[in-house]
């Protein structure tokens, strides 16, 4: 009987290995994933609170504020979301394509999981204390309390820890397959992981050699500008990692859900490497009205950031010409009669094709804000939040909806029902109605110049200020629709983790046309990539930031404005 | 590689826009002198009010229907504040802010500015159509940022 058991799980073991699911692994994602779709509850809540109190329609309490609110509401999607959904994703792709995670790899995820939780719970209790209304930005010389800020660190150092854990997990592959392409998604994770990696030392220079001195009071001045700059050379590539992490289930698994081939693996290679040379330096753009940066670096900085414009045009056609050949394959004819094979009814389909549709009109608005003129109209408006949530909210966040339909039962050992597929693709509608209402009437609203992050106000009456009124209005209308969405999508992420049927899912990767052309082993040379992308990084950030410290005015003391 | 005829003409109209984006925003810049705010003085954030211009803050009659207005910036409020210029007038704002970081918005025109505090930002506009404009802070500065407004009244 024992041994029959034994035999049984044996087999059991095999065929796991075969669909390459590894249990252990699988725990470490379940983790991070969990901790996502949490963080979209209670950041989603937060969210309508919000819109409810910018519509006029909720004044909120004293010990709980707009600002507490929006800094609560901006740690946890733009931070925990997105960066627990991007490593419990990749690391379930890094395990799958390679083999298995190696013992200390899934030391280093799990040390990187229990210490960005204790640096969240220290960064979020001063905020609940009304100690840390300063923004997910915050801006120097507004000082939040020190343990503040010591969160942020121990936050950046556990996501240190898992792209060092990529890293290994990745080298140790190559190591043992010389002379091969490291698979696709796993090549996806590399350019996330090593954009995580030198993304974060701006903000953790700013975090640890200007900040917390200062706030600590051993250094009396902060200078203002290199904070700033530093920031946001950051904060520009954090939103490029998570699009660059929706970008690889468009071009890797969406494909294979609608039963068609990859698009060229070298061009995607390359899209891959053009994000990662060029994003870094797209920060600046968040700067172009601030004083002491001359026009003629601004200018530069146009070209900086539009040229990321580029692989995402490269992507457009790319995604779109895989939906056409593949619909012709099953059949569909004439110019647009072929997307009627496309299978709509699909979530792990619907809601990431959404996703890119969205993406035409944010990536669009985004060429428009990086123009020197253009974001001087739009600049700190609501605009911008309209922006954000069309990008992050749409492009980036739908996708990782669609993701989970099939990620959530993979690493559960369960299956996708019909029934929570047809409640994903009711959540996929409502969430696209409340993201057109919201960010629609977000766009106009700044465009007549309501400003972002500010509570209910009509400015004394001013007429003016009267005239946003019914855009606001539209804007609680789409937040109130988005947190129907948003608990729709966390009830089907934890029914599908904890109470589907039991069986096995399928990790979803498209395999590339029959008549490929070989990829050239170049594409594999992280270390050229990497010196290319510093050398940019140096263009881009050596004359400012030169500036900035040798003409710098005296520096500013801490202040607590709230 | 071979690259479908489509994707390249895909490819090409992608640069091109991207080109083109660029060429208007250099031209808008350096030939219509329509550049973003971007002025390099600095100051000691921490005096302020000693030093010039910001010791003396007010509108200014620099030339014929042309307008100088020194303002200081500081949580919650703009000074001088509820000022009034004749219609026509080209005015150039000088800001710098006392304390944290400030925006100095002004809806229904293009005057948008970071005003950071240790550096001197400048903008320049001219007030052709009279009315009450409503001056904003959009950069969140503290509990009272929702109140930080003002007006410029054009007759």
């Amino acid at each position: 009987m024992k041994m029959e058991a034994d035999l049984k799980t044996g087999f059991k073991d095999k065929t796991n290995k075969m669909l390459g699911f590894y249990p252990e692994d699988a725990k470490i994602s379940k983790s991070y994933i969990a901790v996502a779709f949490i963080a979209l509850l209670v950041g989603g809540f937060l969210g309508l609170l919000q819109g409810l109190n910018r519509a006029g329609l909720l004044e909120l309490p004293t010990w709980f504020n707009y600002y507490q609110v929006l800094t609560a509401h901006g740690l946890l999607l733009i931070l925990v979301l997105t960066a627990f959904f991007t490593i419990g994703y990749f690391y379930a792709a890094l395990s799958h394509n390679l083999g298995g995670l190696l013992p200390k790899v899934r030391k280093f995820a799990w040390s990187g999981f229990v210490i960005k939780l204790i640096g969240f719970v220290l960064a979020v209790i001063p905020i609940l204390m009304n100690e840390a209304s300063v923004m997910y930005t915050f801006y120097p010389p507004m000082a939040a309390h020190p343990v503040f800020y010591i969160g942020l660190a121990l936050i950046v150092v556990g996501v240190w820890m898992c792209c060092i854990g990529a890293f290994i997990q990745v080298a140790n592959w190559r190591k043992n397959h010389k002379g091969q392409h490291v698979p696709i998604l796993s090549y996806f994770a590399t350019g996330v992981f090593v954009l995580l990696f030198f993304a974060l030392m701006f903000v953790a220079v700013e975090v640890l050699f200007m900040i917390i001195p200062w706030v600590f009071g051993w250094v009396e001045t902060i200078n203002v500008m290199v904070a700033r700059t530093l920031f946001w050379a950051f904060g520009h590539t954090l939103v490029n990692i998570w699009y660059l992490t929706a970008v690889s289930a468009w071009y890797v698994v969406v494909p294979k859900i609608i039963g068609g081939k990859r698009w060229s693996d070298l061009l995607t290679r390359v899209v891959i490497i053009a994000l990662v040379i060029m994003n870094i330096t797209g920060g600046f753009h968040h700067q172009i009205i601030d004083p002491g940066i001359n026009e003629v670096v601004k200018f530069m900085h146009v070209f900086m950031s539009l040229a990321i414009g580029f692989p995402s045009l490269m992507t457009a056609f790319a995604l779109f010409a895989v939906f056409e050949r593949t619909a012709r394959r099953k059949g569909g004819k004439g110019l647009v009669g072929w997307w009627k094979k496309m299978p709509w009814g699909d979530v792990r389909f619907l809601a990431p094709f959404i996703a890119m549709v969205a993406f035409i009109p944010a990536g669009a608005g985004g060429i428009a804000q990086s123009t020197n003129q253009l974001d001087q109209v739009v600049h700190n408006t609501m605009w911008i939040v309209g922006h954000f949530h069309l990008t992050l909210g749409m492009s980036v966040v739908m996708t990782f909806f669609g993701i989970s339909y099939w990620l959530v039962p993979y690493i559960s050992n369960r299956v996708l029902t019909p029934q929570i597929n047809r409640l994903g693709v009711i959540q996929t509608w409502i969430w696209t109605i409340g993201m057109i209402f919201m960010s629609g009437s977000m766009h106009y609203v700044g465009l007549l110049g309501s400003p972002r992050r500010t509570s209910y106000s009509t400015y004394g009456d001013h007429a003016t200020a009267l005239g946003w009124d019914p855009y606001l209005m539209l804007l609680a209308v789409g937040g109130t629709l988005l947190i129907i969405g948003v608990i729709l999508q966390v009830y089907a992420v934890f029914n599908m983790m904890f109470f589907a049927p039991k069986g096995e899912t399928e990790f979803p990767i498209a395999e590339e046309e029959d008549n490929a052309t070989k990829t050239p082993y170049l594409t594999e040379r992280w270390g050229l990539w990497i010196v290319i992308m510093l050398i940019v990084v140096a263009m881009a950030y050596v004359i400012p930031l030169t500036e900035f410290i040798v003409n710098a005015p005296p520096g500013s003391p801490p202040f607590k404005t709230w | 590689m071979k690259m479908h005829l489509d994707e390249k003409i895909w490819l090409t109209i992608s640069f091109g826009i991207i080109m083109g984006f660029m060429l208007i925003t250099g031209y808008q810049a350096f030939a219509l002198e329509m550049g973003p705010p971007s002025n390099m003085e600095t100051i000691d954030p921490q005096k302020v009010d000693e030093i010039a211009p910001f010791n003396e803050p007010g509108v200014k009659q620099i030339g014929d229907n042309e307008y100088e207005v020194v303002m200081t910036l500081q949580a919650f409020g703009f000074t001088p504040n509820n000022i009034e210029i004749p219609a026509g007038a080209k005015v150039t704002f000088i800001l710098t802010s006392k304390d944290v970081v400030h925006g100095f918005e002004v809806a229904g025109t293009n005057i948008n500015a970071m005003v950071m505090p240790g550096h001197i930002q400048k903008i320049t506009q001219t007030f052709d159509k009279p009315g009450n404009y409503l001056v904003i802070c959009n950069e969140y500065c503290g509990a009272g940022h929702q109140v930080m407004s003002t007006t410029i009244t054009v007759k």
